[in-house]
């Protein structure tokens, strides 16, 4: 079978590739691109550790189709620190001990600057149910919760 | 909230701070390399073909249609693996057979659980490799299956093992069975001690299997060269146990294998045995070119881990003022397809919190057709202290007491000895007890609408074999070299005990987890270790770096190494009878080594014993949504005994983790078996963990009492947490019902059911 020639944007670089029609875009992400920030926990969008954002939407990456990327612009984990600047979330994850393991991090840190982008005033249930998209087995989300809580009441502060 | 009050505060500089982890920036990034991020030029894919029957003779294996289609480099089976003798070896807490290791990477004679793999291929892409799958014939023929313990310890139940007779029966077992092995532990007279109880309460439990759910599936990735030497690339909780075991499995010498660690996405204990790597490996070297493997979710659920579920009897006996004379408990565990059950921990954790005088404990390892369980975090523990910690709750109800002050009244101290017979040294059940009931969730009452839970938990907590090394750079930053993978920021207090030790910056230290070649034995990350052995190894190799610096620093001054002192990073002179000298740093030793004997190291390797026992006591408030079986959970608090909390941050990580999952088994978790004894719910959709939005903050409460076999105190915490929440939880449940919940999980369709049973006998009552 040919195999689909796809243009789309990635972390603001413009880029092709070449996909099997079944193929997911985390497959593409991983393995045809070298961005393996993405995880593949479950491959049934259960487990939010391949979330990437497409047009600003969030989305686990195992359930898109590799050819829907054609025209869009995708957001990964890799593309979230600017230059040797990390993004606000990234720091505090570390600063906090939000991860323990780290799997499960790079999907909850795309998730959680989507939240802070759509909602940044969240309330610790909206965070909560926000993130319930995304699996931790290591914290119990103590620490993920508090940590977004802090970064979300940190750039509202530097914002005005 | 989080109370963590150092009962030393100013003795240490680091220990007892929250730097930033050292593998932080990569973790964030997507720059961390974990199992499946690994890959090789030139790389086949592997794929494994796995038994769609519970229980199954395999009569014949045909792979030639397999074998014959292009792209397709390699097939193998269990004839491409040497049988094993009957050895038993260990990982991490529990112990397995190699003669059973070989057939569970690959139905030997028989499939004996639904997704044991059968054959595996290698070739050019996953979908070539699909396809090979579907060319493997194998003629089945399919046999009665057991999947619950009770049926399968039946005399009647089909038998999985013809050569299995049960180690330990009495009198001795003259068939097989499913029943491999009985244990008991007894302390004084159980029977003279019911008989003097005012109060004797006995009780049936039930609990389902569990699986870890590491986020993480399995991962491997070999390289086989022709010259014999293998490397290998897995996510493990062991890389020296994967080599160990692979070597055993091959037939080849260990120091052929090299096994890299990578970064590991979760594990607690279901990562401490091979799967993939020695299908991996043999594949490649079949092929000639490295293979890939990777489980997917449903492969996860089907084939590895899980943590067992069981069936335990208990009977406590105690006087009015709430002492309990004689206690009793009898647990049926599922091993699994193969002998080897954590059934014996779950017997000896079962009433370790408490002093008691007379005790009778007894257990049952039983086969059964489901995957061999592998440990899960404090294996065995949880499913007895839900039976045992219920009990109690039914005790404090009867005599009418507050259930922290029965615990009080019975807690284990220094000096208690235990029903298995190891007597306590210095332990913080009583201080745990107390930090609860001084609490201020415990000294608030709940919310309108929510009821209350207290329950205790025990784990040993193991020390083991490690090795580290410390190394200085010629600029006078440190490395520090051990081998066990960094699960959850033990990086992190690896390095505060070295900079501590060595008296610098913590940032200067880097922690580096060495491959198999690279640094000597360390055991399993598990059996909460790293921190306190794997830590200990590195003090060690600390101090004998800091003996090898005053060595320097006394040739350059040209006065006896006993006349130096290493003090706050410096070498300096012990007194000013030595002589007057301007002390030298780190830096500048290691300016000068090449003219003072070359490279400053240190090393260590140790067995390291005097690992300190932990106690946990939790605190839920929840409510009950009567109409839907609902629980939700308001209010959580986890106090723990542990030893000196390094990072505290990490070691409250620990907790609030531990909590979460114990909340998950309490509430949700459960393998669920179909009449054909296939798993109906291998996915995170049906198989239902814990999200954000099921849970409140997790409180923590850190008590300090140190160990007193380590140089800074340090208990593994890791553990103790997931073994209270079951019954924490479950007795505020059946305090808020008013019946008690005795079957795990409590999840929304089985309490609805105990609450609409329960509901006319309510309603008469309230006439």
């Amino acid at each position: 079978m040919a195999k689909i020639h796809v243009n789309t944007t990635i972390n603001g670089a413009p880029t092709e590739f070449l996909c099997d029609a079944n193929q997911t875009l985390l497959d593409v992400l991983r393995d045809n691109l070298g961005l393996t920030g993405s995880k593949e926990g479950c491959g049934s969008g259960d487990c939010g550790a391949c979330s990437v954002t497409v047009n600003g939407r969030l989305v686990c990456s195992c359930l898109v189709l590799a050819p829907e990327a054609e025209g869009q612009k995708i957001e990964t984990i890799e593309g979230m620190a600017e230059g040797d600047k990390l993004h606000p979330l990234q720091k505090k994850f570390v600063e906090m001990a939000a991860l323990q393991c780290g799997i499960c991090t790079p999907g909850f840190l795309v998730a959680s600057k989507s939240l802070l982008e759509k909602y940044p005033n969240p309330t610790e249930d909206e965070v909560r149910y926000w993130l319930a998209g995304n699996l931790c087995r290591c914290t119990g989300y103590d620490k993920i919760v508090t940590a977004v809580l802090e970064v979300a009441a940190e750039m509202r502060e530097s914002a005005r | 909230m989080s109370e963590h009050k150092p009962n030393l505060e100013g003795k240490y500089k680091w220990i007892g701070t929250r730097p930033e982890r050292p593998d932080g920036a990569d973790k964030v990034t997507g720059r961390a390399r974990f199992g499946a991020d690994f890959n090789l030029p030139g790389q086949l894919i592997g794929k494994v073909l796995r038994s769609p029957h519970a229980h199954a003779e395999i009569r014949s294996i045909d792979t030639s249609k397999a074998e014959k289609l292009a792209g397709v480099k390699a097939v193998i089976t269990a004839k491409d693996f040497p049988d094993q003798a009957n050895l038993i070896v260990p990982t991490g807490e529990m112990q397995v057979n190699m003669r059973d290791i070989t057939r569970n990477i690959i139905a030997r004679e028989k499939a004996l659980y639904e997704g044991h793999p059968v054959a595996a291929v290698a070739a050019v892409s996953e979908a070539v490799a699909k396809q090979a799958l579907a060319l493997i014939k194998v003629d089945y023929k399919v046999l009665p299956h057991v999947i619950d313990v009770a049926e399968a310890m039946k005399p009647d139940a089909p038998i999985l093992h013809d050569h299995l007779l049960t180690e330990g029966a009495n009198p001795p077992a003259s068939k097989p069975s499913n029943i491999a092995k009985r244990i008991e532990f007894k302390k004084g007279d159980a029977k003279a001690g019911f008989e003097q109880a005012d109060v004797v309460i006995e009780k049936d439990f039930t609990t389902q299997a569990v699986h870890q759910g590491y986020i993480e599936p399995h991962a491997a990735l070999a390289s086989a060269a022709e010259d014999g030497q293998v490397q290998v690339w897995t996510t493990t909780q062991g890389h020296f146990q994967v080599r160990g075991f692979c070597a055993r499995l091959l037939g080849i010498e260990t120091s052929q294998i090299r096994v890299t660690p990578t970064e590991i996405g979760g594990g607690f204990g279901g990562k401490t045995v091979v799967y993939l790597e020695p299908l991996a490996m043999r594949l490649s070297q079949k092929a000639g070119k490295p293979v890939k493997m990777t489980m997917s979710r449903e492969d996860v659920f089907r084939a590895s881990g899980p943590a067992p579920g069981g069936n335990v009897k208990v009977k406590i006996g105690a006087m009015k003022d709430g002492r309990i004379v004689a206690a009793e408990c009898i647990v049926q565990m599922q091993a699994g397809a193969f002998p080897g059950s954590p059934v014996g921990p779950a017997c000896m954790c079962s009433f370790a919190c408490y002093d008691i005088d007379n005790v009778y404990i007894e257990g049952f390892d039983v086969v059964s057709n489901r995957p061999k369980v592998a440990a899960y975090r404090a294996p065995g523990a949880p499913i007895s202290a839900w039976a045992v910690e219920s009990t109690l709750d039914m005790l404090a109800l009867q005599l009418d007491m507050d259930p922290i002050d029965l615990r009080l009244k019975n807690a284990a101290k220094a000096g208690t000895k235990t029903a298995y017979g190891v007597t306590f040294n210095t332990i913080g059940m009583v201080e745990t007890l107390e930090a609860i009931k001084h609490s201020a969730h415990y000294r608030t009452p709940p919310k309108h609408g929510y009821s209350r839970g207290v329950a205790a938990g025990f784990w040993f907590n193991i020390g083991a074999d490690s090795s580290a090394a410390s190394h200085v750079g010629e600029d006078g930053s440190v490395t520090v070299i051990s081998g066990n993978p960094d699960i959850g920021g033990s990086r992190a207090s690896l390095a505060l005990m070295a900079a501590e030790e060595l008296g610098v910056d913590y940032n200067r230290v880097r922690p580096v987890i060495a491959d198999t070649a690279s640094i000597g034995f360390n055991f399993v990350t598990g059996g909460s270790r790293v921190t306190f052995a794997t830590g200990l190894a590195v003090v060690n190799s600390v101090r004998d770096m800091i003996r090898e610096l005053k060595v320097r620093a006394a040739k350059i001054w040209k006065i006896d190494p006993e006349a130096v002192i290493w003090e706050g990073g410096m070498a300096k002179p012990a007194g000013n009878q030595v002589g007057t000298f301007e002390p030298l740093s780190l830096a500048d030793l290691a300016a000068q080594a090449g003219r003072t004997g070359g490279p400053i190291n240190g090393h260590a390797q140790l067995n390291v014993t005097g690992a300190g026992p932990g106690f946990g006591v939790h605190c839920v408030d929840l409510r009950v949504d009567e109409d839907t079986g609902c629980v939700h959970i308001g209010r959580y608090t986890a106090a723990q005994d542990v030893g000196t909390a390094i990072h505290p941050s990490y070691v409250e990580g620990q907790l609030q983790g531990g909590a979460v999952q114990g909340i998950g088994w309490a509430l949700n978790e459960e393998y669920i078996y179909n009449s054909k004894g296939r798993l109906d719910n291998p996915g995170f959709l049906d198989y239902r963990m814990p999200v954000a939005s099921d849970l409140p903050m997790i409180e923590t409460i850190l008590v300090e009492v140190p160990n007193p076999q380590h140089p800074y105190g340090v208990r593994g915490v890791g553990e103790v947490p997931i073994v209270p929440p079951t019954a924490a939880v479950g007795n505020a449940i059946s305090r808020a019902i008013g019946v008690r919940m005795t079957d795990l999980p409590m999840s929304p369709p089985r309490l609805s059911e105990v609450i609409d049973a329960a509901r006319p006998k309510k309603l008469m009552a309230a006439e």
